[in-house]
């Protein structure tokens, strides 16, 4: 990199004031930050990785449980949800776009509209664990093995609550950050120059969608066609 | 005792102490040798003068190969010795002794096939393989026996089993090995090592209680075990005389030998392997029997069998149930 | 490029850059956040040697008479879970790392000094969290939290340090994170990958493990917190669970942390032995690249941890095999080193005495571990005062020896004041001398049967202690006389100059200590690495 390019890159009259001082320019700043993000996505998917971990190998000790608690998830609420967040997907990749357009108002609506696609997921959660309270499965010592269940179906229940659990905190976490997106957004931070938050929330926001994407078969799905 | 080697007490203790010499004599060959080297470079081309200059060194990678290659060799060696006496270590004899174990929180206590029960102690012959089939009442125990060069944690929720063969009269330390709480390092014991004639002695001398076998044989009963698995045709439940030793063959087709893994599993998770020709009606005991209760199942079934109560052709190395699992489809 | 320039006092440079507490602890200089963490870490590790002071006096005598058996595996896991999780992890990174990772490529600062900040908020909340369970009556686990004792049958504070540790796991994360980011994105023009010093490769090949490593033990952490709060049944064989499942994941991670804890020790090492012999590194390529292979292998060996537990026989084998071949790239780094010292300029600077501790100390407590790998043998000395010996070895002996002798190196650029050699060196020989003398006897302790973790022991076990715990109390005062010196030398050590030792590397080219930006323009490299001058053999006689 020329020697003139320094000068001008440490300018105070010229450089963005997006631009943090310790980078040399926009493109390294923004070539960082996703280098940041896409390392922080490895970090998440290890964490998620070892409870994955945990059900594969339990699921393969005591299939038939698992098969029959997994029977007794909603699946109309699970795959309601699955579209639910696939569309809170578009929605956020929607308002990347607008920021790389830099269009205020369209960042905004499409952010809201993220929001309440999660929110509604989580709503449903909320309504899927009330029913395990009900119904007494949810693990501990209120737990009631289910009727024709071996008891490893508990087993089940405590990696479902785990894995469901730690996604849905995940969520709760996106959703603080698209409000935080909507603070900046409504101020006009976000310019076709500069738009890189929304660019890496966007990545996160899929990032706990793909977690879901796995969660969905694996607790809901694998052991219907035993039905 | 010399002061820096228990005694050698066992038929694998010698081969563990062999092998230790050799690796003694690789690391202190490699460090003096670093050492020196460090040590006479460090004053041959000491700094003379504040201007001086060090010498001109060429990179060599022939150099960095040939240190890479040796090494390697030489890993290459202790890798292949020591996988040897791991198989020794993990092959028991066929004509062993069957010691039961039980570990619990903070004592051991160990039990003969004929009903005689030994706590913090065990008394064997010299010159016979001993099997111990172990398990854990609470939490992770490790069955220690320094003189024997014999260790093998003992995990609650599955059968851990080894074996040594002792061949020195003798008084030896027995420990504990994996921390398991409070009075972790009280959980020590002896093993005593008899001559043939002061074994019978010991042996006769003693009062047996119940053997394992009849306690297991009466708890079989308890839990309604018979009702399913009943000798006369049309039981429920395949019959389980001659069972132990026998290979048997699962609904997927995958066959395996029926030892002490397999019946335990059977009794806590009997949905695992599914046995050929037979529905999946067992309900599963785990959490209501003990793990003392389980080990005297096990005895039970294994009396049912002609074959001698020994390594015999489940000498393979024990294999636990997360293991199976990965041979499922 | 000055030499001399203005005393510290004088120069506007970091540490006098802002006063005040809201400066520091506000701060998003890499430098001043090195300077919370060195205080942090030394902190901490003050708290782990004194649970290992107490250790060794209950151990003096075979009798369990001085603690209680509760109190003793109290003291055991604190001393376990603040050198591990709050000292080793972090020690050489969060210090040392921090304060040069930029300085050395040619930057302003890392790629994200807020992060960086809330990582060392991260860590010392984690920390507090810690004491305070240790406070209130401690954990009894031992650091390594086996199930089902852990999550079912102690009754200690689990959770809540379970908590702690978890926040500590993300601190090394983000750290991880930003010098792979920093790494990558923002070195000086002109510095390729083969011109970075061997420290930052060494920074590199941890931050991996950091990242892929930490989020595992994060998740056990959090599954063991879950069930010892919901009664889950994850680890408890009482409802199916399986506790050697724990014993995987813990692994998982926590061999690769060992190798967290001696990769920087080695990169400063790297440094250390180029600087004090004067002379380019010899294999440069071959240690950047064994750095990158240890970081890989680490990931393949946890379960030699585990021979005994109940794995297959094949499993054994697998991991055996494995766990030799990480040992190889080690190996190549000691020849590396110990041939730049062949025909270097070699002064014997405190520095250079800690880098030649280390080699002869690594390299015996590295050789024991293949004593470990070494199935047959791995048997009879696992859960051993043997293990505690080779550990200690390199950890102590190794990654502690390697941070003294950074600090020594980088002490005039951190503070801007020289420390006393005279009293650098002694303190240096009375380490050497106290750590051998701790843990070399506990060799013979284990291979004669002393389990470790033991609050009582068998008498014949006793001389042997006496020796480790006379060792522990010169390798105390080892470590305090560099603690006294350092505060001491903040005010009446001589003012350092810029390159004291004449070392290359954009760092000495800054001043000591240097402004908050570090360099008033970005440099530009041309060079090779260490490229110090040489002389051809026939103008030099020896």
């Amino acid at each position: 990199m020329a020697e003139g390019s320094h000068a001008a890159a440490h300018d105070a009259h010229d450089a963005p004031r997006e631009l943090r001082h310790h980078f040399v320019d926009m493109e390294a700043q923004q070539e960082a930050s996703a280098l940041g993000m896409w390392i922080f996505l490895v970090t998440e998917v290890l964490f998620f990785g070892g409870m994955f971990t945990a059900y594969v190998i339990y699921r393969a000790s005591y299939t038939r449980a698992f098969e029959g608690a997994s029977n007794l998830l909603d699946l109309k609420l699970g795959a309601f949800n699955t579209a639910v967040l696939i569309l809170s997907s578009l929605t956020m990749a929607l308002a990347v776009w607008a920021g790389q357009q830099g269009k205020k108002n369209l960042i905004v609506l499409f952010l809201t509209a993220t929001i309440l696609l999660g929110g509604t997921f989580l709503g449903v959660k909320v309504i899927e664990y009330k029913q395990k309270f009900v119904h007494h499965e949810v693990p501990g010592p209120h737990f009631v093995v289910p009727e024709g269940l071996p008891r490893q179906s508990e087993m089940f229940f405590s990696l479902y609550f785990c894995m469901t659990g730690l996604h849905a905190l995940h969520m709760v976490i996106g959703i603080g950050l698209l409000l935080w997106l909507i603070a900046r957004a409504r101020r006009g931070d976000f310019t076709p120059r500069y738009n890189t938050p929304v660019d890496m929330v966007g990545l996160y926001w899929h990032f706990v969608d793909i977690v879901w994407i796995f969660l969905f078969p694996l607790l809901y799905l694998l052991g219907r066609h035993t039905l | 005792m010399t002061p820096l080697f228990p005694e050698q007490a066992s038929t694998f203790a010698h081969n563990v102490d062999a092998l230790y010499l050799f690796l003694i004599a690789v690391t202190a060959f490699f460090s003096l040798l670093i050492g020196a080297l460090v040590v006479v470079f460090a004053i041959k081309y000491r700094r003379k003068a504040t201007d001086e200059v060090a010498l001109e060194v060429h990179e060599s990678g022939l150099l960095e190969i040939v240190w890479t290659v040796i090494p390697f060799g030489l890993v290459l060696v202790m890798f292949f010795w020591g996988a040897k006496v791991f198989f020794q270590i993990t092959r028991p004899p066929a004509d062993s002794i069957e010691i039961y174990v039980t570990a619990k929180q903070w004592m051991w206590k160990l039990e003969h096939t004929d009903g005689r029960r030994e706590m913090n102690e065990l008394h064997v012959p010299v010159g016979q393989p001993v099997r111990l089939t172990m398990a854990s009442e609470d939490v992770i125990h490790s069955f220690f026996v320094p003189a024997f060069r014999f260790k093998r944690d003992v995990v609650p929720g599955r059968f851990s089993t080894a074996w040594f063969e002792a061949t020195k009269p003798g008084k030896y330390h027995l420990f504990c090995a994996e921390f398991c709480g409070t009075r972790h390092s009280n959980m020590i014991g002896w093993i005593y090592v008899m001559t043939p004639a002061d074994y019978q002695a010991w042996l006769s001398g003693g009062t047996s209680g119940e053997t394992l076998a009849s306690a297991g044989a009466k708890r079989f009963v308890e839990q309604a075990c018979n009702t399913c698995h009943g000798e006369q045709k049309g039981s429920r439940g395949p019959s389980l005389s001659g069972l132990y030793g026998r290979t048997v063959r699962m609904q997927s087709g995958q066959t395996l030998a029926a030892d002490e893994a397999y019946i335990r599993e059977s009794i806590v998770n009997p949905q695992a392997k599914l046995l050929e020709g037979y529905p999946p009606i067992m309900p599963t005991y785990q959490g209501l029997i003990s793990e003392e209760g389980l080990l005297q199942l096990t005895a039970y079934i294994k009396s049912l069998s002609p074959a001698p109560a020994s390594g015999g052709a489940l000498a393979a190395p024990p294999a636990p149930s997360p293991e199976r699992k990965s041979t499922k489809p | 490029m000055t030499n001399a320039t203005a005393s510290g006092r004088e120069r506007v440079n970091y540490l006098n850059a802002g006063y005040g507490v809201r400066s520091w602890l506000l701060t998003t200089d890499h430098k001043r956040i090195a300077i919370l963490y060195l205080i942090g870490v030394t902190v901490f590790f003050a708290i782990g040697g004194l649970a290992a002071a107490l250790i060794r006096l209950e151990l003096l005598t075979p009798a369990g008479d001085v603690f209680q058996a509760e109190t003793y595996n109290k003291i055991f896991t604190t001393h376990g879970v603040m050198m591990i999780f709050f000292f080793m992890i972090r020690g050489i990174p969060a210090v040392l790392g921090n304060f040069l990772v930029p300085l050395m490529i040619g930057a302003k600062d890392l790629a994200f000094p807020r992060l960086n900040l809330l990582s060392w908020y991260l860590y010392i909340i984690g920390g507090l969290i810690a004491l305070w369970a240790v406070v209130h009556g401690g954990v009894d686990t031992g650091w390594t939290f086996y199930t089902p004792y852990s999550t079912v049958y102690s009754n200690g504070w689990v959770v809540v340090t379970a908590v702690g540790i978890f926040l500590a796991g993300f601190s090394s994360i983000l750290t991880g994170l930003n010098f792979l980011v920093t790494i990558h994105t923002m070195r000086a023009p002109g510095m390729t990958w083969m011109r970075m010093p061997l420290f930052c490769w060494g920074m590199y090949a941890t931050a991996i493990i950091q990242i892929l490593g930490t989020p595992v033990i994060a998740i056990t952490v959090l599954l063991v917190a879950a069930e010892r709060l919901f009664h889950l049944g994850i680890f408890d064989p009482a409802q199916g669970g399986d506790p050697v499942l724990f014993q995987h994941l813990f692994w998982f991670y926590s061999h690769p942390a060992v190798y967290i804890m001696i990769l920087p020790a080695m990169a400063v090492i790297s440094e250390l032995v180029t600087a004090f012999a004067r002379k380019p590194i010899f294999g440069y390529k071959f240690i950047a690249g064994s750095s990158v292979a240890i970081a890989v292998l680490s990931f393949l060996v946890w379960g030699h941890h585990m021979f005994v537990s109940g794995q297959s026989v094949y499993a054994g084998l697998i991991f055996s095999i494995l766990s030799f071949m990480v040992a190889i790239p080690s190996a190549i780094k000691v020849f590396n080193w110990t041939a730049t010292l062949y025909k270097g300029s070699i002064s014997y600077q405190t520095p250079l005495l800690y880098a030649i501790g280390f080699i002869g100390l690594f390299t015996f407590g590295g050789l024991t571990g293949l004593m470990l790998a070494t199935l047959g043998l791995g048997i009879h000395v696992h859960d051993t005062y043997f293990i505690v010996a080779h550990f200690h070895y390199i950890m102590v002996g190794g990654t502690i020896m390697a941070y003294l002798g950074g600090l020594h190196y980088w002490w005039p650029k951190i503070s801007g004041k020289m420390y006393p050699e005279y009293w650098s060196r002694v303190s240096a020989w009375v380490i050497f001398i106290g750590f051998n003398l701790t843990f070399f006897p506990q060799f013979i302790a284990g291979y004669l049967g002393m389990p470790r973790r033991y609050h009582a022991y068998p008498e014949e076990f006793q001389v042997l202690n006496v020796m480790s715990t006379s060792g522990a109390s010169i390798l105390g005062i080892g470590y305090l006389i560099p603690l006294v010196y350092f505060f001491w030398s903040m005010r009446y050590g001589k003012d350092a100059v810029d390159n004291p030792w004449g070392a290359t590397g954009l760092e000495w080219q800054t001043p000591s200590p240097p402004p908050t930006e570090n360099f008033p323009e970005t440099p530009v490299v041309t060079g090779k690495p260490y490229d110090y001058v040489t002389a051809r053999e026939e103008v030099a006689v020896g």
